[in-house]
């Protein structure tokens, strides 16, 4: 770590220390961290089947592998349901099994219920359940990482297409700049949340569909700030060495240009993504998201909205939304902060050679 | 002798705990100039911002500060509001940024007058034109009513002057005035600030680093480097038996010699009917497109192998705008010429494996390196682009053999940009132009930016490289003493037109055109030793 830090610039180095100083952000950043890491986990923490079980002196793994129902005394040659009294009365006779934390998975329906759904909390469904009998809890673990997920890729897959639009136009300019500058702003007058619905009735959109389609709109965002930043480094003196010394364009966008570039952008990522967040979860909630079934944040917001005798599905959503967008939200003013040449500079302090740079 | 107007006793100032300027004692009297001259980071700025109280929160000032009989140290700060602008006029050194872009001239002098004085309405805007008419800018009663941006860097740096002694200051604290400017304006603005220190008995705190201004219009000259005084008296003192070793040092910092003599050779570059123009954008939309601004006008030029050619020129008479198009980073028309290479009629791929014979160094050190590679990388950059066969064993043999010969270390290759100086930067620039082994090496201002002692270890540097390379040098520069130890001829340009041309010192000794002799007197050029 020492030596990844000695090698950095001093500028980087300020950040770095800004970034530390801001206790609400760093703190924001390892709570964010620590609950994403554990929903990169959902399946062990909350799910169906045991982990791991011993049974007439075998061993079993039904976290990964699928067994029937008759090698552990059952009739059919289905998956077990291990949630079947009868299976679970047979494994506690005969072996043993370690279950995960919440013993159902987002999409498990709970028969041995003592109340309709949507059931009110209660030391068996901590978050209570949802009016199809699912565990609110479990169904938030899921929710989270999916929507993490998908912000992720898309966050990435904007950047990429941002930065590559952005810079072409800003590095080269001219009639390059005009039409591309022209055909984002008509690209980015198209009605996104239309298309989607639109597009709702063809296919039936599923992850990556929805991923696809906002793809296409997400990065226009980013472009105007790659450009600016492209547009003022082009003729930065050690820009123009490059092209001196006969390097090509791209490598001296990759080599030059991008790493400066790159600050501005990074401080507009966190907010794309609590933007991509907010998107999905809205689709879910009016159903033009993800499939039915599939754990999503949006859809339990609308769960609350339509039984509200049952608080807790609408309390639930807000909050784990209303934490998880806060979270991001910090970070990001965090990030923005530091790269915030004013501020980096109050918090310098003065060498010999500042004043030249 | 007449009473002490600023008094300086043991002055310390630090920055977060780092002792910027260390016991800086001096007095200075009513109606003389007091010029504090040292090298960048020798803390000459801030002792005089010091005094005043214009440093950020985080200096920590210590020492007694008089002015006549007021103890600055213990000022609040409403009474320094009192006393800067009023019993203090300040001319700073940027005269591009030191004026209110959105506020019209007139205005901006008015408010000084209304703050201090009391003047509103039409008597501030009598006395901002006696003003004007007393820095000697013409047609005073226009300029009211101009933007800033409508004048030029000389009438700006008036209008500065303008400011500051709106209030008749006592002591008038001039930070670089001229630093900024052509050297012809320098000498006007200079004239007129002393002229204007006689007319009202003020007190001048003259800060430079420029000894031959230093030498015609300071009465006395405290020499400073790294934050401590070397050296307080009377100019022609210092200048004829300097005591100290760093003031000897500097006042030896010219840059001496001439370039090695050469034999006449055919030329390497050869430039016909060089043209460079940009268009003007088109004033509304039915209009007819303005003619082309011509930014170089035709110009024929060669180069001979091993042969240095100084260009000479203020800023915007197009020097860097020629350097750029005989580089073809701008697009121009005419013929360019490179040994057999036709370099005009090339583009695309075909110049740029051209491009590792003729290489440039710019004027910035602060801007030419990208400030997120190592050095390594920076130097070995266009080789291993243009050589791409090389082993990485070759490679780095390559960068350790160019930085030994342009005077660095092997050791700074892991090193960043940032932790090297100017004339350190500026070494590396050449290292990463010179390891393509071009023919031509197009310099634009490479001394410029930097100090007096370390421009004459550059200058010989290059004189070096040239002889054992045979390089020829196109050497851009607005100074003729570094133009005079390079060049073997010089060229001079105006408004990107070449006024006079030939052999260096020919030009330097008996100028023909009134231009080249405004120039070559406004440099006040030391006479050659040999």
């Amino acid at each position: 770590m020492g030596w990844i830090t000695s090698r950095l610039s001093p500028i980087t180095h300020r950040r770095l220390a800004a970034f530390k100083a801001n206790r609400r952000a760093r703190i924001s950043l390892w709570l964010f961290g620590v609950l994403f890491i554990l929903s990169l986990m959902a399946e062990l923490i909350a799910n169906d089947k045991p982990l791991i079980m011993h049974f007439e002196g075998q061993w079993y793994v039904p976290l990964l592998v699928d067994y029937p129902e008759t090698e552990f005394g059952g009739f059919l040659p289905t998956r077990t349901d291990y949630l079947d009294p009868f299976i679970r009365e047979q494994i506690s006779d005969n072996g043993w099994a370690i279950w995960p934390l919440i013993p159902f998975s987002y999409q498990t329906l709970d028969m041995q219920m003592t109340r309709p759904s949507p059931a009110p909390p209660s030391s068996r469904h901590w978050l209570g359940t949802d009016d199809q009998g699912r565990d609110v809890l479990a169904r938030v673990i899921y929710g989270f990482r999916l929507s993490v997920a998908f912000a992720l890729v898309l966050t990435a897959g904007s950047l990429v297409m941002g930065v590559l639009a952005g810079g072409v136009q800003g590095y080269f300019g001219g009639k390059v700049d005009l039409v591309g500058q022209r055909v984002t702003e008509i690209w980015s007058g198209l009605p996104v949340l239309f298309l989607l619905i639109i597009l709702a009735s063809f296919v039936q959109p599923g992850f990556w569909w929805l991923l696809g389609i906002m793809l296409l709109f997400s990065w226009l965002g980013l472009v105007d700030i790659v450009r600016a930043e492209f547009l003022r480094a082009r003729n930065l003196e050690y820009v123009r060495a490059a092209k001196a010394m006969g390097l090509p364009s791209r490598l001296i966008m990759w080599r030059h240009v991008l790493p400066n570039a790159m600050v501005a952008t990074l401080t507009f990522i966190p907010f794309l993504f609590t933007g991509a967040i907010g998107t999905l979860t809205a689709l879910d909630f009016l159903g033009f998201g993800l499939p039915p079934g599939s754990p999503s944040l949006g859809e339990l917001a609308a769960q609350g909205k339509n039984n509200l005798h049952a608080p807790w599905l609408g309390i639930t959503a807000f909050m784990t939304l209303a934490i998880m967008l806060s979270l991001l939200v910090f970070i990001g003013e965090g990030l923005r902060d530091a790269f915030d040449p004013r501020h980096v500079k109050a918090s310098a302090k003065p060498t010999q050679g500042a004043q030249h740079v | 002798m007449s009473k002490p107007l600023l008094r300086l006793n043991d002055l310390t100032i630090a920055f977060d705990g780092s002792v910027v300027v260390d016991g800086l004692s001096l007095t200075l009297n009513a109606g003389e100039t007091l010029a504090i001259v040292g090298e960048s980071g020798s803390g000459k700025s801030v002792s005089a911002l010091g005094a005043i109280n214009l440093l950020p929160s985080n200096a920590e000032i210590r020492g007694g500060r008089w002015l006549e009989e007021t103890d600055l140290s213990q000022l609040s700060s409403r009474e320094w509001n009192g006393v800067r602008g009023n019993r203090v006029g300040f001319v700073f050194q940027e005269p591009m940024t030191s004026l209110n872009p959105l506020h019209r001239i007139g205005k901006q002098i008015g408010e000084t007058l209304r703050l201090h004085q009391g003047l509103s309405g039409q008597a501030a805007r009598a006395r901002a034109k006696e003003l004007l008419e007393q820095v000697k800018l013409p047609r005073a009663e226009e300029l009211l009513d101009a933007w800033p941006h409508q004048l030029s860097g000389g009438q700006r740096q008036r209008v500065m002057i303008a400011m500051a002694i709106a209030n008749n200051p006592a002591l008038l604290i001039a930070d670089e005035p001229t630093t900024a400017l052509d050297v012809t304006v320098q000498q006007d603005i200079l004239a007129l600030l002393k002229e204007l220190r006689d007319q009202h008995g003020m007190g001048m705190l003259f800060i430079s680093h420029d000894l031959n201004l230093v030498r015609r219009y300071a009465e006395r000259v405290c020499v400073m480097y790294q934050g401590k005084v070397q050296e307080i008296g009377p100019v022609e003192r210092i200048f004829s038996q300097p005591q100290s070793d760093y003031t000897k040092a500097l006042l030896a910092a010219e840059p001496e010699g001439r370039p090695a003599t050469l034999s006449a050779n055919a030329p390497l570059l050869t430039a016909r009917q060089l043209k460079v123009s940009f268009a003007r954008p088109k004033t509304g939309l039915f209009k007819r497109q303005p003619p082309a601004f011509e930014a170089v006008k035709a110009t024929d030029l060669t180069i001979a192998p091993g042969e240095t050619l100084g260009i000479v020129g203020e800023s915007g008479s197009g020097k860097t705008t020629l350097a750029s198009a005989i580089m073809r980073l701008v697009q121009s028309k005419g013929e360019i010429t490179l040994g057999d290479a036709s370099l005009s009629t090339l583009s695309g791929n075909a110049l740029r494996r051209q491009r590792h014979r003729f290489q440039m160094v710019f004027q910035d050190p602060y801007g030419a390196l990208s400030p997120r590679m190592p050095v390594f990388d920076i130097v070995s950059e266009g080789l291993r682009f243009h050589y791409p066969n090389l082993s990485q064993g070759e490679v780095t043999e390559r960068v350790h053999q160019t930085l030994r010969e342009v005077g660095l270390p092997e050791s700074c290759a892991a090193r960043y940009p940032h932790e090297f100086s100017g004339g350190q930067r500026q070494r590396i620039a050449v290292a990463r132009a010179i390891i393509l082994e071009p023919e031509l090496l197009v310099l634009d201002e490479p001394t410029s930016a930097l100090d007096r002692t370390v421009q004459k270890q550059l200058v010989t540097l290059l004189r070096q490289l040239q002889q054992r390379r045979q390089l020829s040098y196109l050497f851009i520069s607005h100074d003729l003493a570094v133009v005079r130890a390079m060049a073997h001829r010089i060229m001079v340009l105006k408004d990107g037109e070449v006024v006079e041309q030939g052999p260096c010192l020919e030009v330097l000794a008996s100028p023909q055109h009134p231009y080249t002799q405004a120039l070559i007197a406004a440099a006040h050029l030391r006479r050659l030793s040999e």
